[in-house]
């Protein structure tokens, strides 16, 4: 099959950018949209032109390194699936495709389809974990979890970080992966103790970084590609105002008796600032 | 704000400072005022049905909201603070969102969105103007052809029997049906209340509650204008 491309190509943030049009013949319908993407790379570098950058790593949809939106759809095509996932067969013959990168103030364009998403790595970095104590190995079975908690943390604990849900998003918020990722702790007894704290951090982490606001659209749900349920987000919400209001006395006790962490900052004027 | 406060003594105040300053918790004060004026226009349509029962009914029904001054005041309070939260909060978002994504897309397709849920600004100023309209209308009257304080029946007739009053009415009320559309079930999901199991309820919930509200409302201006009422 053939297929025409109209790519991105920026060379570095500062560059105003714009799209270049490409044409490749010969695709095989069961190349993956990356091999595609080789392949056009390949005839680039021997005619000796710049071969289109775009990130990869696994190239089976665990990794969340590739993305972007395929005539308008974050991913493409094809639903619970990356980009990586995505084969020739679901396109035809002659289609004429449009590649462009995610696009958010918190996702600066590095280099054509490549925006740097290490703001998503700040989200996780000031609350997505929980504290505890090393030492000798603890007996696997001594803090019991039930089943159907159990498979909602692993649910939401299946987002693997790509960005399609800012992309996709009209108001480029990053609440599904923020959701996602305050839900899948907040499940589990393990992450009782700093529940609140890490509510409030990392929702006033990725709003420092310059993320939107969540508005109920839905999109996100709809392109995900793992899967991730819209209800993370009522999730996030009703743990932020709870910790905002300081609903319990015996949350707010705990809170206050946290180490004062430079990630769990609670209740502080400033939300932590963007590293430079 | 300027200082850093403990959680344990943070006072009241503070705690709603706090809840305006995060996006999360503006969007629960917007549920919570949008709340309020869902109530306040579902109670006004079902008064405003008294229409149909004839002059002196409605006439009757406005006098007896403003029996006691102290609750009318009350209430007109409430709704303005109300109002003016609600909306200021949508354009503070709104701007925001400007800025969360200053280059746009070439090229966007929703894949799952409503319209109504991505014109969300454009249905709420039309409610806020048409509300300005409406008190210059049929509370202060300066904007009504005939008006007379009292005579309540007469002046929505004299108001409503023009092409262009009706029209700005029905129009207001399909507008109105919009932001409900969306902001009923929008308001569960940011006050936290929402699910995966309710979220099909909610979302009919929703619906049914715009199609009534622009219904209900819009029947007064279409029967005047046909003549059925007058
Ligand atoms: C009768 C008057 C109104 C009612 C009953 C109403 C109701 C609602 C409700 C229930 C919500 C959902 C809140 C949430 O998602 O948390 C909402 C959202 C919203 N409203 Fe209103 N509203 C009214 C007037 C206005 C006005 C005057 C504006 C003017 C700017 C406005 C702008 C917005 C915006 C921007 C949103 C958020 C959009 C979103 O969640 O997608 N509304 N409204
Ligand atoms: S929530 Fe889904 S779309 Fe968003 S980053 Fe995680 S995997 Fe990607
Ligand atoms: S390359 Fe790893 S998810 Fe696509």
């Amino acid at each position: 099959m053939r297929i025409t491309l109209d790519i991105w190509r920026q060379k570095n943030p500062r560059d105003p950018g714009r799209f270049e049009r490409f044409e490749v013949p010969n695709i095989n319908e069961h190349m993956s949209f990356l091999e595609m993407l080789d392949v056009l790379n390949q005839q680039l570098v021997s005619e000796g032109k710049e071969p289109v950058a775009f990130d990869s790593d696994c190239r089976e949809g665990i990794c969340g390194m590739c993305g972007f939106l395929i005539n308008g759809e974050a991913h493409g095509p094809l639903r619970n699936a990356t980009v990586c996932q995505t084969h020739m067969r679901h396109f035809k013959d002659g289609d004429v495709l449009r590649l462009e990168p995610w696009r958010a103030a918190a996702f600066p364009v590095l280099r054509d389809l490549i925006v740097d998403r290490s703001a998503l790595d700040r989200i996780i970095a000031s609350g997505g974990y929980t504290s505890t104590r090393t030492g000798s190995a603890a007996e696997a079975n001594q803090i019991l979890v039930s089943k159907p908690y159990a498979d909602k943390a692993m649910e939401a604990a299946a987002c693997i970080g790509c960005g399609a849900c800012v992309a996709s998003c009209p108001n480029a918020a990053a609440a599904l992966f923020t959701g996602a990722k305050i839900a899948h702790l907040a499940h589990l007894p393990q992450g009782q103790p700093e529940r609140m704290a890490r509510a409030l951090s990392m929702t006033s982490q990725a709003h420092a970084e310059g993320f939107g606001h969540c508005t109920t659209i839905g999109e996100c749900e709809a392109v995900c590609p793992a899967g991730i349920k819209l209800e993370v987000i009522s999730m996030m919400n009703k743990d932020v105002i709870k910790a905002t209001l300081g609903g319990r006395a015996s949350e707010m006790q705990t809170l206050a008796a946290l180490p004062p962490s430079a990630a769990m900052r609670f209740f502080e004027s400033e939300p932590p600032k963007k590293e430079q | 704000m300027s200082t850093s406060v403990s959680p344990v003594s943070a006072p009241r105040a503070t705690r709603l400072g706090a809840l305006w300053n995060s996006a999360v918790g503006k969007k629960a004060l917007m549920a919570v005022t949008g709340i309020v004026l869902f109530l306040f226009v579902l109670v006004h349509m079902i008064g405003n049905l008294q229409v149909f029962q004839g002059a002196e009914k409605i006439n009757h029904y406005a006098e007896l909201l403003r029996i006691s001054l102290p609750f009318l005041w009350f209430t007109r309070i409430v709704l303005l603070v109300a109002v003016f939260v609600h909306a200021l909060a949508g354009i503070e978002l709104w701007m925001e969102r400007q800025r969360a994504r200053p280059v746009g897309y070439q090229d966007y397709r929703p894949v799952v969105s409503s319209t109504a849920s991505r014109t969300m600004i454009w249905s709420g100023l039309l409610i806020l103007g048409f509300v300005v309209y409406h008190l210059l209308d049929l509370t202060i009257g300066v904007v009504n052809p005939r008006f007379e304080h009292g005579q309540v029946f007469a002046n929505i007739v004299a108001s409503l029997s023009r092409a262009v009053g009706a029209t700005i009415y029905v129009v207001a009320m399909v507008g109105l049906g919009f932001h409900l559309w969306h902001g009923l079930y929008s308001m569960f999901q940011s006050l936290g209340l929402s699910n995966r199991g309710i979220s099909p309820t909610i979302q009919k919930f929703a619906i049914g509650f715009a199609v009534l509200l622009t219904l209900g409302f819009s029947a007064v201006p279409l029967a005047v204008i046909l003549g059925f009422v007058g």
